[in-house]
């Protein structure tokens, strides 16, 4: 059936076209561009109402942080905030490095390294995750991967993290262990401005 | 079912009036005139109770409005300014505050009625689903007016809240971002929950309107579940259901004055005294009560299946439970509405009240404390299959196995058998 084949023709627009009336008429063309236009206008009308709820570019724009950790002394962690959420720096001691190597790769939930400042397919390995030639750091957004709570520092049955919220537990690497969280504790982007200053983003 | 109309116009004013605009007859029709079936039981009044607490929270809500600022900065400072400064804002927040929780208690009162009673069954369909629809902007209402004080538990629960969005698979990240307006739940997303705080009650009105209107052409089911077949089955709304509205009216507010002035904070969380911080996330995180069941639910699936994580299937878990209840007319395959005359479908639904009971115990307690002797997270499978076993399995089953005691003739026929002995 041709377009708007159902709808009875007006007779000057049979007669204006052609003697086959099963042809579609000029003034179904129209029609049907005219509402195809107004489809498009509408949406187009409709997505600064829906995108206005976005972060704006100054929400966006790529905020650094710079932290001395030179007062960090093994064992110890700092907390920041970047992009609104807590970083969490933290000097590791030997046991926790030794902790975090030892674990094997398969015993992990999420095989990937999740860090910013590696390749996206990298293995979770504890010297992936640490920052690249000093494996006592290790930076962390602490944000839990479940449904973003903050997970408390040293606790839990693996000696990393635990999250309050859902019982979900990260070993010394920030790696998922056990609990809903689908996935490891993300590294965000960061640098070693001097050997005691990291610029994080 | 509403048959023709029998308003007459009688002064002057009224007759000028009907032919413009006739709206006293469709008031008169309405909620005068109306036949109700003549055997409603007090269950039957927790509509009109809905009603009321809708006006109470858009009242107390206006009211509080003019008080409070949306901004992430002083919001949990002009709560506490309503609570110790402005003249009687105490109690204007404590009525909206317990209101929510009185709303809910309704609600749930309200839905189980209509799951006993079959309300749901042909030919009241839509009547079903459009109280779903309520159900769930109700939540969505109530969700958001939590976040407004700005306390630990507001902000804990809106950023566990708005991450369930991140379970779906590519569009998750994105929509989440386009929820909360940044990278973290802060002022942005204060400032559109309180829009749309404001905005919702006056949907909710808007689909209660339509509610009332399916409700109004097939008119209302009772305790025997039967159709109404002539006048002998009905009396009008005024003065019968109209007194006996106003009467389980009453008796709620007492009710819900009871908690305003003598527990006002008993439903609430202590923690939500504590203003936001988004460094700390407070040592047990729990919903509100009317979200509990959904809440055990969502932590019930701790485990893959297949492709989908634990992530994604506990929020689908959570949210299928809410969406099945939109698919029960059809589920529910036993031509016999009222469960009075359904001896195995009253046990299971029995169960699944119960059930849904349990349920909410489970999401107040943490997933890993040990309830008679196993993890509560355990219990809370075995509580998710049973919810979903009964709409899905039960309910499409009973309608073929199970054989309903005779149904009545009609609803008077009933009424004078019952009188005679």
């Amino acid at each position: 059936m041709p377009i708007g084949g159902g709808r009875p023709a007006r007779k000057e627009a049979i007669l204006a076209e052609s003697d086959t009336p099963a042809e579609p008429t000029r003034r179904d063309f129209l029609l049907h561009a005219a509402g195809a236009f107004g489809v498009v206008g509408v949406a187009a009308a409709a997505w600064p109402f829906v995108d206005q709820m976005n972060p704006d570019a100054s929400t966006r724009a790529l905020a650094s942080v710079e932290v001395d950790i030179s007062g960090v002394q093994p064992g110890q962690a700092v907390t920041v905030m970047w992009r609104g959420k807590p970083v969490v720096i933290r000097n590791r001691t030997e046991k926790e490095i030794e902790e975090g190597k030892a674990v094997k790769l398969e015993d992990l939930k999420d095989p990937l390294s999740r860090n910013a400042n590696g390749g996206p397919e990298d293995d979770a390995s504890d010297a992936n995750r640490a920052a690249a030639g000093k494996e006592n750091i290790l930076v962390m957004t602490k944000v839990c991967t479940h449904l973003g709570c903050i997970p408390l520092d040293e606790s839990g049955e693996f000696g990393g993290w635990f999250c309050p919220c859902h019982g979900s537990q990260y070993d010394t690497a920030g790696r998922i262990r056990k609990g809903p969280a689908p996935e490891n504790l993300p590294i965000p982007p960061y640098a070693f401005i001097s050997d005691t200053k990291i610029r994080i983003g | 079912m509403s048959g023709h109309s029998t308003y007459v116009p009688r002064t002057a004013i009224g007759k000028w009036f009907e032919a413009r605009l006739p709206i006293v007859r469709l008031l008169h029709d309405t909620a005068v005139s109306y036949p109700t079936p003549r055997n409603l039981n007090a269950l039957w009044t927790f509509g009109g109770i809905l009603a009321m607490m809708l006006v109470v929270q858009i009242v107390t809500g206006i009211v509080l409005a003019m008080h409070y600022a949306a901004e992430s900065h002083v919001a949990f400072r002009s709560v506490e300014g309503i609570m110790r400064d402005v003249n009687w804002g105490w109690l204007i927040r404590y009525l909206h505050a317990n209101g929510a929780s009185m709303f809910f208690i309704a609600v749930y009162v309200h839905i189980f009625r209509g799951l006993y009673y079959g309300s749901y069954k042909a030919p009241r369909e839509i009547l079903w689903i459009l109280g779903v629809i309520i159900y769930l902007l109700m939540m969505a209402a109530a969700f958001m007016g939590y976040v407004l004080p700005w306390g630990q538990m507001s902000f804990w629960g809106a950023t566990v809240i708005t991450n369930f969005f991140t379970a779906l698979p590519i569009v998750g990240q994105p929509i989440q971002t386009l929820l909360i307006g940044g990278f973290s739940v802060d002022n942005a997303t204060l400032n559109r929950f309180y829009s749309l705080h404001y905005l919702l009650p006056f949907l909710i009105a808007g689909v209660v309107v339509l509610h009332i209107w399916a409700l109004h052409v097939v008119g209302q089911n009772n305790p025997l579940g039967i159709d109404v077949k002539n006048d002998k089955d009905t009396v009008p709304f005024t003065p019968f259901a109209t007194s006996k509205d106003a009467m389980w009216m009453v008796l709620f507010l007492i009710f819900y004055a009871w908690f305003v002035f003598y527990q006002p904070n008993f439903l609430g969380h202590p923690d939500n005294y504590i203003e936001a911080n988004p460094l700390a996330t407070p040592a047990h995180i729990v919903p509100e009560w009317y979200f509990l069941p959904f809440y055990a639910i969502l932590r019930a699936i701790d485990f893959n299946l297949g492709p989908i994580d634990s992530k994604l299937g506990g929020v689908l878990a959570m949210f299928g439970a809410i969406a099945v209840l939109a698919f029960l007319p059809w589920l529910d395959t036993s031509k016999v509405r009222s469960g009075r005359f359904r001896p195995i479908f009253k046990v299971a639904f029995w169960l699944f009240g119960l059930n849904a009971l349990f349920l909410g115990f489970l999401g107040s307690v943490k997933t890993d404390d040990i309830i008679m002797g196993m993890q509560a997270v355990v219990w809370a499978k075995l509580s998710t299959l049973y919810y979903f076993l009964y709409f899905l399995v039960i309910l499409p089953l009973l309608g073929y196995i199970e054989k309903p005691r005779p149904l009545p003739v009609s609803i008077n026929d009933a009424i004078l058998a019952k009188s005679a002995h």
